[in-house]
């Protein structure tokens, strides 16, 4: 007799694990049924996604698809688009952030943001990190030196900009600008920090420079990163989202996204087969 | 509207080598039961000689994947399509070898009158090649019915394995002086045996490449 044994014993154990795991680990992010209108354009629909701390959350999808729209409903920028329309709720820590009264400028404090193109100040380097810390009224010389120090190494360019500074931040290669810009968002100690594109302007050796800081920065805080560079998903993120057409197709470990997944589109989206 | 025009070609020349790859065995396996039967050491010899092709089929279809592999960067199905190419070559290719191996027996049995009938190994030869040829079908068509049955055919080849060196080994006892032949013919069940095995695992990796998970089929 012919016995089909599903050996996924293994795997199940595994992904038990994985499971038991994620129980332990917090919430920071819990978006639910988030709706967003652009006039009439319908761009976020019924979005659920629970992101979990300490981890780096990667949305993918084609252009167009709502992710960029939805990492910046995150720390609500998104209302600087005139016109926009947003119903159900995104709780930051418990709390959701759409409510009447919430202080965009806490939740600010809290979530750092980094974008396509390195945006630098055009000050020194050092003025670029010390700006943060600077209104939110830290003046003590010694202490911005050390936050200065402290962001730039955890940025991974402190050895390459110690000597320099006081030299303008223009100055720098788009790769290291890159990385002030993520220093800068490190100074003002946030709890989460939102990526969008962060590499798409970098060359591949800037690339893995920055997602080696990635997976450095997940052990002290939150991370979702929007990318178009679905390798880029796979190396560095621990869940991912696929959003097509403003929906979530489907949100998993990326190990599962990236070898099974459960969606046709998600696979053909993947597999490069549209999109 | 297909975006990797190219890659999708180049899946399917891998494709097409591993079935090319696929019907060398079948050959192979047909004429080693060929050679056994007429004692015909020419074309036992001509098997050995061919074998060099499969080795390098084999070879071919590895370092094709290989290379897709590293400058398609293929993920989930795509990537499995890769994998079980090389995997699926593996076991083919180590069937053309069993029938290189019948081969090797059939020239050291020489003309000598065979001390039986060689029924059961016939049978086992037949469905080995049968199971053979409907594992291609399963991965040609990534039908998972056709590798279902592969593997229950598998189950008739192990019993009549089982009945032949059951026979084989009585017949050592009842006429010692022939055991040279014997050993050979055993050995010769053995190789079709294990060629079943590897068919088996054809069909499991079939079941991979569809489902994306690891079944076993072997039991």
């Amino acid at each position: 007799m012919t016995v089909m044994t599903d050996k996924k014993h293994t795997t199940e154990n595994l992904s038990m694990k994985a499971g038991n795991q994620e129980n332990a680990k917090k919430v920071v992010y819990d978006t639910k049924d988030l709706n967003l209108w652009y006039g009439e354009g319908h761009a976020l629909k019924n979005i659920n996604l629970a992101i979990n701390e300490n981890e780096v959350t990667a949305i993918i999808g084609p252009s167009g698809c709502g992710k960029s729209t939805y990492i910046k409903t995150l720390n609500r920028m998104v209302e600087l688009v005139p016109s926009v329309k947003i119903s159900g709720e995104i709780l930051y820590r418990g709390r959701n952030i759409l409510e009447k009264g919430y202080q965009v400028e806490d939740l600010r404090t809290s979530v750092g943001m980094v974008f396509q193109k390195p945006n630098p100040f055009p000050k020194s380097i050092y003025e670029n990190i010390a700006y943060g810390p600077k209104i939110h009224g830290i003046r003590d010389k010694k202490i911005l030196d050390e936050i200065v120090e402290k962001s730039l190494r955890g940025a991974a360019i402190w050895d390459e900009v110690k000597d320099r500074l006081n030299q303008n931040a223009y100055g720098l290669s788009g790769g290291q600008q890159q990385r002030i810009c993520i220093a800068r968002a490190l100074a003002i100690e946030p709890d989460v920090i939102l990526m969008d594109e962060p590499t798409s302007a970098l060359d591949p050796i800037s690339t893995l420079k920055v997602e080696e800081l990635v997976q450095e920065l997940k052990k002290d805080f939150s991370i979702i990163i929007v990318t178009h560079n679905m390798q880029q998903a796979a190396r560095i993120s621990d869940k991912t989202a696929f959003f097509l057409n403003g929906e979530v197709i489907e949100f998993a470990e990326t190990d599962k996204i990236f070898s099974n997944p459960s969606d046709k589109r998600t696979e053909d989206y993947i597999t490069g087969r549209f999109g | 509207m297909v975006v990797r025009g190219k890659f999708e070609e180049d899946l399917k020349t891998l494709h097409e080598k591993l079935l090319e790859l696929g019907n060398f065995a079948v050959q192979a396996l047909d004429q080693s039961l060929e050679a056994l039967e007429n004692k015909d050491i020419e074309l036992a010899l001509k098997i050995l000689e061919d074998d060099a092709d499969a080795n390098i089929m084999e070879e071919e279809i590895n370092d094709f994947a290989i290379l897709l592999i590293a400058k398609q960067q293929p993920v989930a199905v795509d990537l499995r399509r890769l994998i079980v190419a090389i995997k699926i070559a593996t076991d083919i290719e180590r069937m053309a070898d069993f029938a290189v191996n019948i081969a090797k027996s059939t020239i050291r049995i020489g003309q000598e009158p065979l001390v039986k009938p060689i029924e059961h190994i016939k049978q086992m030869h037949k469905l080995s090649v049968e199971m053979l040829k409907l594992s291609l079908e399963a991965y040609n068509e990534e039908d998972l019915n056709k590798a279902k049955q592969v593997a229950q055919m598998d189950d008739q080849v192990d019993d009549l394995y089982g009945q032949t060196i059951k026979e084989l080994l009585s017949l050592a006892q009842s006429k010692p002086e022939q055991l040279a032949q014997i050993t050979q013919l055993s050995f010769i069940s053995r190789y079709l045996e294990r060629a079943a095995d590897h068919v088996t695992n054809i069909a499991e990796n079939v079941f991979y490449l569809v489902k994306g998970k690891r079944y076993d089929l072997n039991q």
